[in-house]
């Protein structure tokens, strides 16, 4: 297993009250709301926590992207993984981003991640995503051609990276007559390309074929989702003719350890819940525009009417593994427990969530890497990769 | 009388058709909420007309057929569709989006046409003049802004939704995002062509209307040539709906006076 920590970049001081005259932290919450001054400090913090990671051994940092809203301030992430690219030295640097169906001209894409892996000598994971449905509304863009346009561009980049130039490139969305990318990606034929879902088949099948192999990261869901997904993306790829191992298979969580279970609880209770009612709340049309998901999912979440936007608690989001807190052993058990069961080879965590401050972060940084990390890396030593758990 | 259900396949599209009544046609087009119900209006208006509702490629029982990206797709199927029923002289009536596609097809061709209604359309933009973000609505506040009368908002939300009900307005949202998300719910070039329409043309408007505010009625009227505008106070989004009434009477006027 290998430990990345994953930053959102929240707008941590956010004015938490401003739910009582807005309904949701995106899109339509006024930008006024952001102080330059505070943010110019964020920015800075976050990095230098990313640094930080870097320095004690992750196997990996990663950046995302969301546009307009108060919960991730990296709407161009190539910003940020650019000012990582020089100041950390081993990490792998994971863009998950880029929300592919949002561009125009998706090239910008082929050509920022080749000038991060030629600047990093290769660190550099490329990330592709739709992005959450608020973005279609942040930017205009159809949701309606979402996977069309997704499947274009991601066909368009790969091409770019993979077929001498130039090629042409002909689509419904998209046609280049040029596709004559430089700089040329560093890695070779291209750089890990890592498909971030909520969980959909589609995206699975997607991911699973045979001739993409793509890690597949199950983001902020119930552990019962996660081995849900995790096991048809090992039945997608058999049928594909091929056994999928760990490396393929990715999840991300927010994650506090601290001293004891007790002082892990109460020092981040008020920041998970800041995070899950402050930062993540939208109402369902914000989240689902028309056409952005199959009609089938769209039936289930009517159908379910309640559940998004609906008040959640620290016990709430702990009880179905979307949150992981304790001592350093009762994390490690935790892990060690999902990790048999389900087998992934990428845990993502966000060591920061919500408001949680510096100190805090810091120590649950340091403390992952001291007394979790360890334990997990002296097993992989011990063991031979298996492929993912049935 | 009740209308009769078909299904009519037209340009590779198998389409659903309520007709009913006799007289000069009237081809009505549905707004983005579908037409999966025959409703009052349109049993009146059967009492005078030979009135054919389908549904719209993507919308209810209709199929989704590949070929349809815009609403100028949607402008020639209905182009193919009066060929098709060998339809002449038709009273071309379109509400909300279907206004939209009715102005579409009236510039490319209006040599069966009699008259044009275009009831709360969509299909230009005036600088400044915001519509609704329909797609940001709520189901309640979708309710509360398509009505004036709030009573008739309650009596629209009182209704329960089955689950064909259901699958029928995910089906219709996607075909308007696909048609209408962006640019939101217009064609930018169409206001330079909306001169080519050379049959007599009613605007109609609610004149509270919050999807379409009702200062694009002046807009739609000073690019239709001859076009008369009418402006139904106490009324919102959908007069057809809300002022039945008012709405069939001056629309019987004006065919009327159309056909002299």
């Amino acid at each position: 297993m290998k430990f990345y920590f994953m930053h959102l970049m929240p707008y941590a001081d956010l004015d938490l009250d401003y739910d009582k005259k807005y309904n949701s932290a995106w899109v339509t919450l006024p930008n006024s709301y952001y102080d330059p001054e505070k943010g110019h400090k964020l920015y800075n913090r976050y990095l230098d926590e990313l640094e930080l990671a870097d320095r004690l051994g992750f196997d990996g940092v990663c950046v995302n992207e969301h546009h307009q809203n108060a919960y991730g301030l990296m709407p161009i992430p190539a910003v940020t993984a650019g000012a990582l690219a020089r100041r950390t030295k081993q990490a792998k640097i994971a863009v998950l981003g880029r929300a592919l169906p949002l561009l125009n001209n998706p090239l910008v894409v082929a050509e920022e991640y080749a000038m991060l892996d030629n600047i990093t000598g290769g660190r550099l994971i490329a990330g592709f995503v739709r992005g959450i449905g608020a973005e279609y509304h942040a930017w205009g863009a159809n949701p309606a051609n979402s996977h069309e346009r997704f499947h274009e561009a991601h066909d368009l980049i790969v091409q770019a990276w993979t077929q001498p130039g130039p090629s042409v490139y002909e689509g419904k969305h998209y046609h280049f007559d040029y596709v004559n990318t430089w700089p040329r990606t560093y890695q070779q034929p291209h750089p890990p390309i890592w498909i971030p879902s909520q969980g959909s088949l589609e995206t699975i099948e997607f991911a699973a074929a045979a001739h993409h192999r793509y890690t597949y990261l199950q983001t902020f869901s119930p552990i019962t989702a996660l081995a849900r997904y995790m096991a048809m993306y090992k039945e997608v790829a058999e049928r594909n003719g091929y056994t999928a191992t760990e490396e393929q298979v990715g999840w991300s969580v927010p994650l506090y350890v601290a001293e004891t279970d007790e002082i892990a609880r109460r020092e981040a209770e008020p920041h998970i819940d800041a995070f899950l009612n402050k930062f993540l709340r939208m109402p369902r049309e914000m989240l689902l525009p028309p056409g952005y998901t199959s009609v089938r999912s769209m039936m289930g979440v009517m159908k379910a009417k309640s559940d998004i936007g609906g008040r959640q608690t620290i016990d709430d989001v702990a009880a179905k593994g979307m949150f992981i807190y304790g001592s350093p052993a009762t994390v490690r058990e935790k892990l060690e427990e999902y990790h048999k069961s389900i087998g992934f080879g990428h845990l993502l965590m966000l060591l920061q969530f919500g408001t949680l401050p510096a100190e805090l972060t810091r120590k649950n940084i340091e403390t992952f890497a001291a007394e979790v990390m360890p334990f997990f890396r002296e097993a992989r030593a011990r063991e031979p990769a298996r492929a993912v758990a049935r | 009388m009740a209308p009769r259900e078909s299904f009519e396949t037209v340009a590779g599209c198998r389409t659903h058709v309520w007709r009913a009544g006799d007289g000069a046609s009237l081809l009505y087009l549905h707004g983005s909420n579908g037409a999966s119900v025959w409703l009052p209006f349109m049993q009146t208006l059967s009492e005078r007309f030979d009135v054919i509702v389908p549904e719209h490629p993507g919308y209810g029982l209709s199929d989704t057929p590949d070929w349809l990206d815009t609403v100028g797709d949607m402008a020639y199927f209905y182009l193919d569709f009066i060929d098709h029923f060998g339809l002449d002289r038709v009273h071309l009536v379109g509400g909300s989006l279907g206004g939209w596609i009715a102005a579409e097809m009236a510039v490319r061709d209006c040599s069966h046409v009699a008259s044009l209604t275009l009831v709360g359309s969509a299909g230009i933009h005036m600088k400044g003049v915001r519509k609704g973000d329909m797609f940001m609505w709520s189901p309640e506040e979708t309710a509360r802004n398509l009505f004036h009368d709030q009573a008739l908002a309650q009596k629209t939300l009182a209704v329960p939704m089955d689950e064909a009900a259901m699958l029928t307005m995910i089906k219709n949202r996607e075909t308007t995002a696909k048609l209408a998300w962006q640019p939101r719910f217009y064609n930018p070039d169409l206001h330079k062509w909306l001169h080519r329409i050379s049959v007599p043309t009613l605007l109609l408007w609610g004149a509270e209307d919050r999807l379409i505010p009702a200062a694009y009625g002046p807009a739609f009227k000073e690019l239709i040539p001859g076009a008369r505008l009418m402006t139904i106070e106490k009324c919102g989004h959908l007069p057809q709906v809300e002022k039945p009434d008012v709405f069939i009477s001056t629309l019987v006027g004006f065919t009327e006076e159309t056909a002299r």
